[in-house]
């Protein structure tokens, strides 16, 4: 795949820059040259809409502008489709990443949908910060369902990294119950 | 080592490994990562520095000029309306011959009040006797920091130098840099040793009072020592490339400008993202290269001519100088003539993508150009 950009949509405090910074970490460890990860450049406020974006390419990125026609649209909390235009300007042939517990079949999208419980397996994993579940890691976990240029191996790598040896291998193995049970339409 | 951050905690990595003396900075959006950093560095044992914390950014310039007389490498970082408080230090610091190392997050002026980027901050700094750079990518901020060092310390240009990249562009995107070791940055810089310092044992003046008939030779001497930094510039980039592989062209960088009929001139993140409004229009079979101007002081004449000679410029400006018009566009005619394209673009943050790059290069071709998207009754 030459250049996949992705854009991530969330709530201020959700971690939807760090999910993005994750992407580009484990694609770098995944082999590819060019990785880029950066927030939507304004003052952030907890709860708030968020956005974030990442840009992955076998080739160095020489791209520094927003991403406006993403390859993937990744949704932190469903909440905020009531406000936000998620799917604006995905590509035809896009795909929409969804943290909900409902099947890709009940959302009706003319994009590929795939949808994963990661509240859910946050709850369940016991990855949680200050009562919140943390959603960002197990998101992460399904998209090298979605992507050729992205392995497993290295968004675990990659979460262990970040976070050390107890609190990685936590978040690690929820993003790997993400990348079992995301469901693709 | 490869590692993936953001150009300020990469910059703050750089000038660790530069091992500074003294570090004096005021934390300002969107510089602030950076005075974090660093102050972790030196808390943690980590670097062995004395940071000066200080109340205002003249008071942070007014402490490295201080410690860099007493002969040691010393580094702080700004912004915006930081960089304009330093003004008056600035010059200081440049007329002194203190060879500073000073990064600069581009940030427009307020007000209105607006944290994302462009370069009239340090374009407003223009005539103070700093070098500036501009860079385009996180790997370029941390060869450049290191380079930096090598040419203010030069004994040919004995002068500061700012180092800039645009504010949340570069300085909060996390893109990858491969990283030297500790050991090779101290073989490429070495620890500094200054042409003159403040000595208790053998007290000198300095900076005293200088009549008419010896201020003009000072001025003469740093416009000399300006012109010979370019040679500075190129010999440290080549030296680089060497042991590192990786050369930004010395002055300028260019890109399929060899049979190019037309070349867009840029700099900082407008000037990598135009690489690929280049690919682009060549797709089209446009003739079109591109001049990432890196230097803007001292300001590469000579190799900008060279461009000229054979190529049609179109200038992008992510500043403006009100009553006339972009400050690389006012350089270039001065050094090749007024026939060339000129767009305003970018300010306060604005958007420029490559698509638009390609938008004003069509404009350009009807014989257009201005200010770029800009709609006012």
């Amino acid at each position: 795949m030459p250049l996949t950009e992705v854009v991530f949509y969330g709530r201020g405090g959700q971690g939807a820059v760090t999910a993005a910074n994750l992407l580009a970490s484990a694609a770098l460890k995944s082999g590819n040259e060019g990785v880029q990860a950066f927030p939507l450049f304004g003052a952030e406020r907890r709860g708030a809409p968020v956005k974030a974006f990442a840009r992955i390419s076998d080739t160095k990125i020489y791209l520094r502008s927003q991403i406006y026609f993403p390859d993937i649209v990744v949704i932190l909390d469903t909440g905020i489709m009531d406000t936000v235009n998620v799917t604006s300007g995905l590509k035809e042939e896009g795909t929409v990443l969804m943290n909900t517990p409902r099947s890709p079949e009940e959302i009706d999208m003319p994009f590929r949908v795939a949808t994963v419980d990661a509240t859910g397996i946050a709850i369940e994993n016991k990855i949680l910060v200050g009562g919140i579940p943390v959603v960002n890691t197990p998101i992460i976990g399904a998209l090298p369902k979605l992507m050729d240029n992205l392995t497993i191996g290295a968004v675990r790598e990659a979460i262990i990294e970040r976070w050390g040896k107890n609190a990685g291998e936590k978040n690690a193995d929820a993003a790997e119950k993400a990348y079992e049970g995301v469901r693709i339409k | 080592m490869k590692v993936i951050d953001t150009a300020n905690n990469i910059a703050a990595l750089a000038a660790k490994m530069a091992r500074p003396k003294v570090i004096s900075a005021y934390p300002i959006t969107p510089q602030t990562t950076i005075v974090e950093k660093l102050a972790q560095y030196v808390e943690s044992g980590e670097l062995k520095s004395e940071f000066i914390r200080v109340e205002s950014e003249h008071s942070a310039m007014a402490s490295c000029i201080g410690a860099e007389a007493t002969g040691v490498r010393t580094f702080t970082a700004t912004s915006s309306h930081g960089l304009l408080l330093m003004h008056e230090m600035l010059h200081w610091a440049a007329l002194a011959r203190l060879p500073i190392v000073m990064v600069n997050i581009n940030r427009a002026i307020g007000p209105g009040w607006s944290i994302w980027s462009d370069c009239n901050d340090s374009v407003a700094q223009r005539d103070t006797g700093w070098l500036q750079f501009y860079c385009s990518s996180n790997q370029e901020v941390f060869d450049t920091v290191i380079q930096a060092y090598r040419v203010a310390e030069h004994k040919d240009v004995q002068l500061p130098v700012m180092i800039n990249y645009d504010g949340f562009i570069l300085s909060h995107t996390s893109m990858p840099a491969e990283i030297p070791s500790q050991e090779e940055i101290d073989s490429f810089l070495p620890e500094y040793s200054p042409e003159w310092k403040l000595d208790t044992d053998n007290p000198i003046t300095h900076g005293n009072i200088i009549g008419p008939e010896y201020y003009m030779e000072v001025r003469y001497d740093m416009h000399m020592s300006q012109q010979k930094a370019k040679k500075v510039i190129k010999d440290v980039d080549r030296e680089w490339a060497e042991k590192f592989g990786r050369s930004y062209g010395g002055l300028i960088e260019k890109y399929r400008c060899d049979d190019a009929d037309t070349v867009i001139v840029s700099y900082g993140a407008m000037g990598a993202e135009a690489h690929a409004s280049v690919d682009e229009l060549r797709k089209r079979g446009e003739k079109v290269g591109l001049a990432r101007l890196r230097v803007f002081r001292p300001f590469p004449k000579e190799e900008m001519k060279e461009i000229a000679e054979n190529s049609e410029l179109i200038v992008i400006d992510r500043n403006i100088s009100p009553g006339m018009e972009g400050a690389m566009a006012t350089e270039i005619k001065a050094t090749v003539g007024t026939n060339i394209k000129q767009f305003i673009a970018g300010l306060g943050g604005r958007d420029v993508t490559y698509r638009d790059i390609v938008r004003m290069y069509e404009l350009a071709k009807e014989n257009k150009d201005g200010w770029y998207s800009v709609e006012v009754e």
